[in-house]
């Protein structure tokens, strides 16, 4: 009974660690069904299927995607590279077949200038408003503290009202 | 200085407003094709019916064609297949079927229960001229030009909408009389 007790307490540990044991094989699967001769290749295949988009899956790049499409793309990289071919030229192969769609990387050019240049733009907007936001708040703090002759007389004059009328409450 | 300012909310919402109203109705899952306005990639594949015949890029000389990929082992090329069918019969246009990443038997099987729309049908089962001609999903359906240019690529199912809409005219455009 005590032991059964034990083990319904850790049921679910138990479960997980029974769930990723099994899960273990299937995640093995994908990886390495491609061979290569040297490292370096090898991670010039890694480097370049992660920045291949999924024609299909669309939100996936080839390494990750299970879809027939890019375990085709995949097998037409692996001959390219073996065949000797540039990164340059397994990209441009690709793209002519599926289009700039399939670029992770889209290409620096006029199409794309907006694109690139969104982000710089925003930190460059950030950062003028936050300038000016910082050189008003402080031009604001200076107007303040110059009070002319006037207008401290008129202060502590209210001042002066004030506390006597708190005074005659309290 | 200030008062335009003020204005500065609105034009930033008009902006985003008309930018995000034109994506609307837009699928993104259909891409346009790289190939439009290339030639037709070469290639040297067996004839789906007597594999004793290569069938080449040269099929697509003479006159404007559709280019229909389909497989047996895809559900909506059952979908669309009638419409062919009534594309090829009473329209009379000539539609070359690409059997894609399939296998002979099941093809053959297919044509003759559901009726054949193509005018000729290529073999393709590993899908090589489908990769080269960035074929993502069937059915997609192309639209070559009598030179063997490719005009278009419409993916999805072809309905007499698509037909209408589309690829009449299209066709029309690169010479067809349909």
């Amino acid at each position: 009974m005590a032991i059964f007790r034990l083990f319904s307490r850790f049921a679910p540990a138990w479960l997980a660690a029974l769930l990723i044991v099994l899960a273990l094989p299937a995640q093995a699967v994908v990886r390495d069904v491609y061979s290569f001769d040297t490292e370096e290749k090898q991670q010039r295949y890694q480097t370049m299927i992660t920045e291949l988009r999924c024609p299909k899956c669309q939100n996936q790049n080839i390494a990750d995607s299970n879809s027939p499409i890019s375990e085709d793309m995949r097998d037409e990289v692996y001959r390219m590279m073996t065949n000797g071919a540039s990164d340059v030229e397994i990209m441009d192969s690709l793209v002519g077949r599926f289009g700039e769609f399939i670029r992770y990387k889209p290409l620096l050019e006029k199409r794309t200038l907006l694109l690139w240049a969104t982000p710089a733009i925003s930190v460059l907007g950030g950062l003028l408003i936050v300038g000016g936001i910082v050189l008003r708040s402080r031009r604001n703090n200076q107007i303040d503290s110059e009070l002319s002759a006037e207008e401290r007389a008129r202060v502590e004059k209210i001042m002066d009202g004030h506390n006597g009328k708190s005074d005659s409450q309290a | 200085m200030k008062r335009v300012l003020l204005f500065l909310p609105l034009l930033v919402a008009l902006v985003l407003g008309v930018l995000l109203f034109s994506g609307i109705g837009k699928d993104p899952t259909k891409l346009d094709s790289a190939l439009v306005g290339k030639a037709m990639p070469e290639f040297a594949l067996e004839d789906l019916h007597r594999p004793e015949v290569q069938v080449s890029q040269q099929v697509f000389q003479g006159e404007p064609r559709l280019l229909n990929v389909w497989g047996t082992w895809c559900p909506s090329c059952r979908d669309e297949h009638a419409d062919l069918m009534w594309l090829a019969k009473n329209e009379g246009v000539p539609i070359v079927g690409l059997n894609y990443k399939d296998q002979r038997a099941k093809a053959k099987t297919w044509l003759e229960r559901l009726g054949d729309p193509y005018s000729t049908s290529i073999y393709d089962p590993t899908g090589s001229l489908g990769f080269d001609l960035g074929v993502y999903g069937a059915p997609e359906t192309f639209v070559i030009g009598a030179d063997g240019t490719v005009l278009y690529r419409h993916v999805g199912v072809v309905n007499k909408q698509v037909w209408e809409e589309t690829l009449r005219p299209l066709l029309n455009q690169a010479g067809g009389q349909y």
